[in-house]
């Protein structure tokens, strides 16, 4: 059983996500209040988002600083067949934003395969801030500034009265986030995953190994816009509004710095990134809201800290929070070791879900 | 073709602006291979200082000399104390720092300046000139816009091409190694280059201000524009990037002229892909390839 567990990526990681579902499923349903749960399914989206992001940008080494504009087509999806009919089931929903989405990416990914850092980050900004335009100039498919309402899906009636659709929504939100990193968690450990960090560590050493640098490129761009869309599409669901003022630059930076502090590279950095992206929020604005400031100064003391945060991570984490964490818990073990049983090699890193 | 004439005054005198941001991104990209996000956020943060300035009654050149400086300061101290410690480092890191220091930027303005949007006083008039009995289509505050940027364009010039200094830190950007073998301080040719380029910045916040007022985030599309000039003059020449920010200016003039000024800057995304497809490494890059 153990070495079969060693052996197989598949299902070793079908056990640890599985049992990562029922204990959220169990936390969600019986110990969060309704806030928390409102939190959680943000940082579930806010994480899936990432996640895409990460394979882009972390494992193929294609900086894009458009994200956002991606969950913005994800979302839009989502609330304009939702305007057409509002009774669509939520499953086909979901796969027609993760679809639209992916196509989406399939056209920047072609156009962007041959653009290299900041030609690409260029690229990628110029849509992030050109594209929460077009709402407001066709307004009449998508509601202009205002935006489109999404309707609130109701939780199935066998759950019970009390079930409430916070809780509903969470589940969904953590169920498409656990599914998602299942699938990304073995694309990234298989070929071509590798595929992908090959193209990102040496491109011409990919090329001659035979490997097709722009489809790989092209297909990475479209697995982080269908991950995008899904997040997008829960995000329109979320906040119960899409309109253009949900998808600022500022989205798109969010998420390209989520991944740098969690942990550029891993997807259990991207979920971090993604609760540092919540919760920060949260607590500061707990703090600043304590200290009697004005309104002016209280309002920005979130971001302000974020801003620190950042460049407090950078300067003295180079590889991220979890990256610095790691390096601290590898420095420590190995202080232990060597004090027990004299200096011996560390063991490699164990692979991270 | 009136309106065209219009449009294409507005389109220039918008994208010598987009060319001075465009100008200090690729001097700062020569020097030290890193794209200053937080451009903007400064110019934003420097036009807040002058606006302080002038309401407490100083005259406008002093609150514009004053954003000047404290640009060239916030530049350089910028690069000295943030941007050193990662310049050794993978690209990803200098972007996500000048992304912290952009975001926090936007956060401080507000707490001190307050939160809410601020009218941007001008120097001279920016109603139309008018000869005789025809309108000639531009203001006085037009000509100052493109004056000031070319006249800063010239002196810049001068310096890097003309001053011993300026041979100084073309060498420390060209080649940091022999540079500094030949007794060329190398960091502090890269401090003065970021000063230089913030200073540009700075300028370019001052003159955009009266039309796109005073207020955190007023900065961000002017930075995306001239990023965009920039890219598509090729990263590495500043005669690319102010060509490049210049056709910028007029596409999104028009777009916005005769389709609708929501969609201007999807009319410079389309320039922009237009361009990188054609040439990936920009208009005016004729620098060897990334290749083996």
């Amino acid at each position: 059983m153990t070495t079969a567990l060693r052996r197989s990526t598949l299902a070793r990681h079908g056990l640890f996500f599985l049992a990562l579902a029922i204990v959220l499923l169990l936390l969600t349903s019986f110990v969060f209040d309704p806030y928390t749960n409102y939190n959680v399914t943000g940082v579930a989206i806010y994480a899936i988002s990432a996640a895409g992001l990460t394979v882009l940008t972390g494992i193929n080494g294609q900086v894009s600083l458009g994200h956002g504009a991606m969950m913005m087509i994800g979302a839009y999806t989502t609330s304009v067949l939702l305007t057409w009919h509002a009774d669509l089931p939520l499953i086909l929903v979901l796969v027609a934003s993760i679809a639209i989405t992916g196509v989406a990416g399939a056209i920047v990914g072609i156009a962007g395969a041959r653009l290299r850092g900041p030609y690409l980050a260029g690229a990628t900004l110029a849509l992030a801030v050109a594209l929460p335009q077009v709402p407001s100039h066709f307004a009449s498919i998508f509601g202009g500034n205002q935006g489109l309402s999404v309707p609130t899906p109701a939780p199935p009636a066998f759950l019970g009265t009390s079930f409430t659709s916070v809780q509903w929504l969470a589940w969904i939100a953590l169920a498409a986030g656990v599914v998602t990193f299942f699938v990304l968690a073995n694309l990234v450990r298989g070929a071509t995953g590798r595929r992908f960090r090959m193209v990102r560590d040496n491109e011409i050493a990919a090329r001659l190994a035979g490997v097709d640098v722009a489809r790989t490129q092209v297909l990475a761009f479209v697995i982080s816009a269908a991950c995008a869309g899904l997040a997008g599409s829960l995000f329109a669901y979320w906040v119960t509004v899409t309109s253009p003022s949900g998808f600022t630059l500022n989205l798109s930076l969010s998420l390209l710095t989520a991944i740098v502090i969690g942990g550029l590279g891993s997807l259990s950095g991207a979920v971090l990134g993604s609760f540092i992206l919540v919760y920060l929020p949260v607590w500061t604005s707990g703090f600043a809201s304590s200290l009697n400031l004005s309104s002016n100064v209280a309002n920005n003391v979130p971001l302000a800290i974020y801003g620190i945060v950042l460049i407090a991570a950078i300067l003295l984490f180079p590889r991220g929070v979890a990256g610095g964490v790691a390096s601290i818990v590898r420095g420590v073990t190995r202080m232990v070791r060597t004090s027990r049983r004299g200096a011996l090699p560390t063991a490699p890193e164990a692979p991270s879900p | 073709m009136h309106l065209f004439v219009i449009y294409t005054v507005a389109g220039v005198t918008n994208g010598m602006v987009y060319a001075a941001v465009a100008l200090a991104l690729v001097m700062i990209w020569r020097a030290t291979r890193i794209i200053n996000y937080a451009q903007g956020a400064m110019a934003m943060f420097t036009t807040y200082i002058a606006l302080e300035v002038i309401r407490h009654g100083a005259p406008y050149w002093l609150g514009f000399l004053v954003a000047l400086a404290t640009g060239f300061v916030l530049g350089a101290i910028v690069e000295r104390v943030l941007v050193r410690p990662v310049e050794s480092r993978p690209p990803l890191n200098a972007v996500i720092l000048s992304l912290g220091v952009l975001i926090l930027l936007e956060a401080v303005a507000p707490m001190l300046f307050g939160g809410q949007t601020q009218s941007f006083p001008v120097p001279v008039s920016n109603t139309n000139i008018v000869a005789g009995s025809t309108s000639l289509d531009i203001s006085p505050f037009d000509l100052f816009t493109i004056g000031a940027v070319l006249v800063a364009m010239l002196l810049l010039f001068l310096v890097f091409q003309r001053t011993t200094l300026g041979l100084r830190m073309r060498a420390a950007a060209f080649n940091p190694e022999i540079a500094r073998i030949l007794g060329i301080r190398v960091g502090r040719m890269l401090t003065l280059g970021w000063g230089l380029a913030a200073l540009l910045g700075a300028l370019a916040g001052t003159l955009a201000a009266p039309s796109v007022y005073v207020y955190p985030s007023n900065m961000d599309e002017v930075l995306v524009f001239g990023f965009t000039g920039a890219i598509i003059g090729g990263l590495e020449s500043p005669v690319g990037a102010v060509i490049g920010a210049v056709a910028v200016g007029l596409a999104l003039s028009y777009v916005s002229g005769y389709i609708g000024s929501d969609l201007a800057p999807l009319g410079g995304f389309v320039i922009l892909i237009v361009v990188l497809m054609l040439r990936p490494q920009g208009l005016f890059s004729f620098g060897r390839q990334r290749q083996v």
